[in-house]
């Protein structure tokens, strides 16, 4: 990435919450001017909190957003916008629902900026014109906004913010409510009108089809935090982490193990790959794009065989699904079919392996001893057989990922949680649940759960391993 | 015809019977004189009576005023009511509409006894007073809704393009909020115009409303002159309406 020049907006350590629940955590980010940005990210993920920030219309609890300010004499310097009202910032939203004002015709709506501005008449006039011009709405002028179609609004929406001529456009989710068809069309114009008016747009979407087409910077957003900041193709190829692989295109997302730089271990075959600086036998995520599995009936080096399980026709390529030979299933796209039960040679090339550090290898967990046979973890009370004696107080309790038992029944369970985020990785899923104190635990399973499911959590006594001596150090 | 259709038959015999009915009778008996004959002279006898005409001109003068008055203290009532900023309770919305659960009559006589034991003469300041405080509920709860209804990114939207607050509250709260004014006039308007125990109670009939002569009219056994003056009143408010409602009653909005 470049360095920070041209920067038009700064945000530094930014954080927001609602009633005690935070929905932006320490985000720092800077815009160059001209960038096409998407904030992209889940519902829920803070990325329309942050277009809000921007907008003016909430405030941070914590940290400063900067933003380049018309000075006197047409000098631009920085400023810290705090406290500054939406209506004297330099920017203009495109609201997700348009928002476009019923009681005024579509000519009203797109002066209505210029009007509060005092601009002369004749002036706003050609101008309207110049933008329904651009927004292809020529001789709408007259016509009521409720008599407009979904994108119609949606050029409306548009055309009333550019006329101001922000130099930075916000735009929520402005293609959410089109059809496919439409939301195609849009995006086109959409990027040709960036182009066009050499503006910023900060574009905040949850369709990662629509940030990999649109952007010039992808920033992917989950759970209050930022994961990643990049090109669509840097984002596309090297994921940071399991989430934004599993969230930007299709992927297998599968465990393995760095053997020594240039070598990783996954799905029982060592592949020779690119990456470097992890050490040696340290767990990793691998990341394989089903396009980039090579597979033939035979071909040259190949590294693993397997059976077809089972293949279905997507316009352009053929999705299959594929048993290897150390019982992991992988998703692969081909331009040519192979039949259910056909036997398939496969090969990955180094470049097209994606490893990632584990963000964990296990469960850590604050807990605290009650006595010889319980700890309290997760705010309920757990049976633990293995407490070194004579420990109290705080200890940090560690349990595997698959020693975790979810319960269909809530009341089998010592606790309760949500399933909350599902990786499928190859033999087993991978699932963050988040328990009712708040806390999230990782758990490996073969059962298939759904995202949205309240299941019982439990422990087996002997898998969990306390570590004692936390609280005495201090 | 589905048997559905028969499911409306009550609503339309209680329609006939409670609705149609009675404004027939009422053209009926205003169309005709004592000894029964078809006549227009109680129509016209209205337009060369001068006690009628001055009490008719006093009664509008009086709609107006409360009007006025519930509309400058029920507007911005309404917006705070429905301003989740200024008021996180549902439960005050609810304080305001309360006096609506309370019969009019019985809040009528207790503020007349209120405003003898305080020993203010009773008159016209009494007799408003007492309309405003009968008839505010009316034009907060139209307003109120809808107010609470609007979409929030309207005002936001403003916001973005420029407008302070006040130009926010001009230019897009106000206009849209129209459909609940216009509710709320007519809901205060037409009964006030009326009304006749307002005035009986907290003016002692010092001042007479157009109601008060058609009951006086129907109490003293003049049935064809009170019809008359009932049906000339459902004319003015009925054009009332339309002049008010023509307008933007297909927004949706705010009555009752």
């Amino acid at each position: 990435m470049t360095g920070r020049e041209n920067i038009i907006i700064d945000i530094e350590h930014v954080s927001k919450s609602f009633g005690g629940n935070q929905v932006l955590k320490d985000i720092s980010l800077y815009i160059r001017k001209g960038e096409f940005v998407t904030l992209l990210g889940p519902s829920g993920c803070g990325k329309t909190t942050l277009l809000r920030l921007l907008a003016g219309f909430l405030q941070p609890d914590e940290g400063k957003i900067m933003m380049e300010w018309e000075g006197k004499g047409g000098k631009a310097d920085f400023r810290d916008v705090a406290g500054i009202p939406p209506h004297l910032r330099p920017l203009n939203t495109v609201f997700q629902r348009y928002a476009l004002f019923p009681h005024l015709d579509v000519y009203d709506n797109i002066a209505f900026g210029l009007k509060l501005k005092g601009v002369p008449k004749d002036e706003i006039e050609t101008r309207v014109k110049k933008v329904l011009k651009l927004v292809s709405m020529s001789d709408y002028e007259d016509r009521d906004v409720d008599s407009l179609s979904g994108g119609q609004q949606q050029r409306v929406a548009i055309a009333r913010a550019i006329i101001n001529q922000p130099k930075v456009l916000l735009l929520d989710e402005p293609l959410a409510a089109l059809d496919l068809k439409m939301r195609q069309d849009m995006q086109i114009e959409l990027k040709e009108m960036h182009q066009k008016l050499g503006i910023t747009f900060i574009y905040v979407t949850h369709d990662q089809g629509e940030a990999l087409t649109l952007s010039d910077t992808i920033v992917v957003m989950n759970e209050g935090k930022i994961q990643q900041i990049g090109t669509p193709t840097d984002i596309y190829n090297e994921p940071v982490n399991s989430f934004v692989a599993d969230f930007i295109g299709e992927s297998n997302i599968l465990n393995g193990t760095m053997i020594r730089d240039r070598e990783v271990n996954f799905i029982g075959h060592d592949f020779p790959c690119v990456d470097e600086g992890f050490g040696e036998n340290v767990p990793v995520d691998v990341v394989i794009r089903p396009e980039d599995v090579v597979i033939g009936v035979s071909i040259d080096g190949a590294q693993f065989t397997g059976k077809v399980k089972s293949c279905a026709f997507k316009g352009v390529h053929y999705e299959m699904y594929v048993d290897t030979d150390s019982g992991n299933e992988l998703q692969i796209q081909d331009y040519d079919a192979y039949e259910p039960g056909t036997a398939v040679e496969m090969k990955i090339n180094p470049d097209d392996i994606q490893v990632m550090r584990k963000e964990r290898t296990e469960n850590v967990l604050e807990c605290e001893i009650i006595d010889e046979n319980h700890i309290e973890m997760l705010g309920e009370e757990f049976e633990c057989s293995s407490i070194p004696s004579g420990a109290d107080g705080p200890a940090k309790a560690h349990i595997k990922f698959s020693k975790v038992d979810l319960w269909d029944h809530v009341e089998d369970g010592v606790t309760t949680g949500e399933v909350w985020f599902i990786l499928y990785k190859g033999d087993h899923y991978h699932l963050t649940v988040k328990t009712e104190s708040g806390e999230f635990i990782y758990v490996d399973t073969d059962d298939i759960w759904d995202k949205g499911d309240l299941v019982g959590v439990s422990i087996q006594p002997g898998d969990i391993i306390v570590e004692a001596g936390n609280g005495q150090e201090k | 015809m589905g048997k559905r259709s028969n499911w409306a038959l009550p609503y339309f015999i209680f329609l006939v019977l409670f609705v149609a009915l009675p404004l027939l009778l009422i053209v009926l008996y205003a169309l005709r004189d004592g000894s029964g004959g078809f006549t227009l002279s109680n129509i016209t006898r209205f337009f060369s009576d001068g006690d009628a005409l001055s009490t008719f001109a006093v009664s509008i003068e009086v709609a107006i005023e409360n009007t006025l008055i519930c509309l400058l203290l029920g507007y911005p009532a309404a917006y705070i009511l429905a301003n989740k900023d200024l008021n996180k309770s549902a439960v005050t919305a609810i304080l305001f509409i309360l006096p609506m659960w309370v019969n009019a009559l019985m809040r009528t006589l207790a503020t007349a006894e209120l405003f003898n034991v305080c020993g203010f003469t009773l008159g016209k300041g009494t007799l408003i007073f007492g309309m405003v405080y009968d008839y505010l509920p009316f034009m907060i709860y139209p307003i109120y809704n809808v107010l609470l209804k609007m979409d929030k990114s309207y005002g936001e939207a403003a916001a973005d393009l420029g407008a302070t607050p006040s130009e926010v509250f001009r230019k897009i709260t106000l206009p849209l909020s129209k459909p609940g004014i216009f509710s709320g006039i007519l809901m205060v308007f037409m009964p006030t115009v009326s009304t006749f125990a307002i005035s009986e109670f907290l003016t002692n009939n010092k001042i007479k409303l157009f109601g008060t002569i058609i009951q006086e009219n129907i109490n003293s056994s003049m049935w064809n002159y009170g019809a008359a003056l009932s049906f000339i009143m459902l004319v003015i408010i009925g054009l009332t309406t339309i002049l008010l409602g023509g307008e933007d009653r297909e927004i949706e909005g705010g009555t009752l």
